[in-house]
């Protein structure tokens, strides 16, 4: 699936609810399945900056992809991870580079985006199209 | 005057809001607190009709203006018991007055000088000394706290020795709240001839400081935290310390001749008050010392002291919850979490149900790493708050608790 189809997906799934609380407790729920990133790879290299929870987050190329995994010791912030390693990891370096996040606006989460918010959000987005970044920077070399 | 609760809500424009579909439920008071509406007159009333420049200025505003902004410094001076007008210094607040005195205190310390600071300060308390004593040579001692957030009394007296040039502790902690007994503090120090620097920014909402009865060598606190505006805050220092300390910015209002070969500084308070200050707001701190007292100390701390009891009763009662900061002298805040969930995700929820409270670490990582836990949920009560609120407060913990765990 494109980045997009995903999008839609999300949007889709999240319209199904009438309230934050159905949304916040289907988004913990989420962060339940994330694959957890390796606990050796749970180093401090590895943390996220900005957030007042712990994030961890990791990537690797896999073919042509780039595969994200990643924690949190917040349960909320884990289901925003989640979300958008749904929609970012197995994705080639240049989608994730071109993918806009209009999404998170549409699933009830605007709230979360505000660069000031203390969870981070802004900054797991940025780490991962700067992992992406560096991912395409190689494929070109 | 009697303790009408609702009418001093009705001073609060902010009260009256809504925050995600609920009424706003503020129990963030220790970051900082709500402004009645005669301290936001006050503002309006400065912008509108007498706003000029000060200590200047022969024309009619500016006399006013002058007038007005000295005026506030008499009603800090009666409030705080100061001996003197000019031991007030307005600042931009109490990081501004710590690290103004710090700056003097650079100047004075001599390398292997002990300087003392508390377990439970805030950073703020924290890095202007350290960062003294690394340009000093000084070394910085601290004193240790127990399980329930009380500082080890004992364990101070053994770090007093004649190397002790200065004493750092808050009155109050914003972590936690626990009352500091700061008589004892400033008294044994004083047996050493320390000076003692009182962190006043969480106790000026509650308690009514006697500073000459303390006898406490510098005291600071922001007007933010008791009603009043952002930028702009005391330091007192006794009058000795006001002529042995060197100015800490060069500027306007702080000179008495100046001359390309040497400039004489003014006399206190000016020396330390360069530049144009912060007019409007030392006039709105005024207004807010008049009117905490007009609802009187002792009725805001019996208020909060029955949210203090009410809210640790209540919150206990949730399985799995704990309290840190359980000492006998406290003030009405609870730093809380609850076992298996990060403060951070209590927080989220909370707010969505409309209530304001803290979480982190609350700039006093210390203390963090002393129970090792990431941060705590902090609700912080003031003399507005209401026992239906603390009900909202419980309602929405619980909720919370379901959703996450």
């Amino acid at each position: 699936m494109t980045i997009e189809e995903i999008q839609e997906e999300l949007i889709d799934e999240f319209s199904m609810f009438d309230d934050w609380m159905q949304r916040y407790e289907y988004m913990i729920d989420l962060g339940k399945s994330l694959p957890l990133i390796d606990e050796s790879l749970k180093t401090d290299d590895k943390l996220i900056k900005g957030c007042q929870s712990k994030v961890w987050l990791h990537s690797e190329m896999k073919d042509d992809k780039v595969v994200f995994t990643a924690d949190s010791d917040a349960v909320i912030t884990k289901g925003i991870i989640a979300v958008l390693i749904r929609v970012f990891s197995n994705q080639k370096p240049q989608a994730i580079l071109d993918a806009n996040t209009n999404f998170i606006d549409e699933i009830g989460l605007k709230e979360h985006l505000s660069p000031t918010r203390a969870n981070g959000l802004v900054s797991m987005i940025k780490q991962m199209k700067m992992y992406a970044l560096a991912y395409q920077t190689q494929v070109k070399n | 005057m009697s303790f009408n609760i609702q009418k001093i809500r009705n001073d609060f424009p902010i009260l009256s809001r809504e925050v995600n579909g609920h009424p706003l439920v503020y129990l963030d008071n220790a970051a900082t607190s709500q402004k009645p509406k005669q301290v936001i007159d006050a503002i309006v009333d400065y912008y509108s009709n007498y706003n000029a420049n000060i200590h200047r200025g022969v024309h009619t505003l500016s006399q006013e203006a002058t007038d007005a902004y000295e005026a506030a410094r008499k009603k800090l001076q009666e409030h705080f018991n100061a001996k003197y007008l000019h031991e007030i210094i307005f600042t931009a607040g109490t990081t501004h007055g710590i690290n103004l005195v710090a700056n003097g205190f650079a100047e004075i310390l001599k390398k292997d000088d002990e300087v003392i600071v508390s377990a439970m300060e805030h950073h703020s308390n924290i890095v202007p000394w350290q960062m003294l004593c690394e340009k000093t040579g000084a070394v910085l001692k601290v004193i240790p706290m127990n399980e329930e957030g009380e500082l080890i009394l004992s364990e101070y007296e053994k770090l007093l020795s004649n190397k002790t040039k200065l004493v750092f502790v808050n009155h109050i902690s914003n972590a936690l709240g626990t009352i500091n007994p700061i008589e004892k503090i400033i008294q044994k120090a004083h047996e050493y001839n320390a000076a003692v620097l009182i962190d006043g920014a969480q106790s000026c909402s509650h308690i009514k400081p006697d500073l000459q009865k303390l006898d406490v060598d510098f005291y600071v606190t922001s007007a933010h935290k008791m009603c009043g505006p952002t930028g702009v805050g005391i330091l007192y220092m006794k009058e000795s310390w006001g002529k042995k300390l060197p100015p800490y910015q060069g500027g306007g209002e702080m000179i008495a001749e100046v001359t390309f070969e040497k400039t004489t500084y003014a006399v206190l308070p000016h020396k330390f008050e360069a530049g144009t200050p912060n007019i409007c707001g030392g006039i709105a701190f005024g207004a807010a010392i008049d009117y905490l007292n007009n609802i009187g100390f002792e009725a805001i701390v019996k208020h909060e002291d029955q949210l203090l009891k009410y809210a640790t009763e209540q919150l206990l009662a949730i399985p799995g919850l704990t309290i840190y900061g359980t000492g006998q002298a406290k003030t009405s805040v609870v730093s809380f979490n609850i076992e298996g969930i990060h403060p951070y995700d209590i927080g989220t929820i909370v707010d969505k149900l409309g209530i304001a409270v803290r979480t982190g670490h609350h700039c006093a990582q210390p203390i963090m790493d002393f129970y090792k836990i990431p941060g705590t949920v902090r609700a912080s009560f003031a003399f507005y708050n209401t026992v239906e609120e603390v009900d909202a407060l419980v309602k929405a913990v619980q909720k919370a608790k379901m959703m996450l765990s």
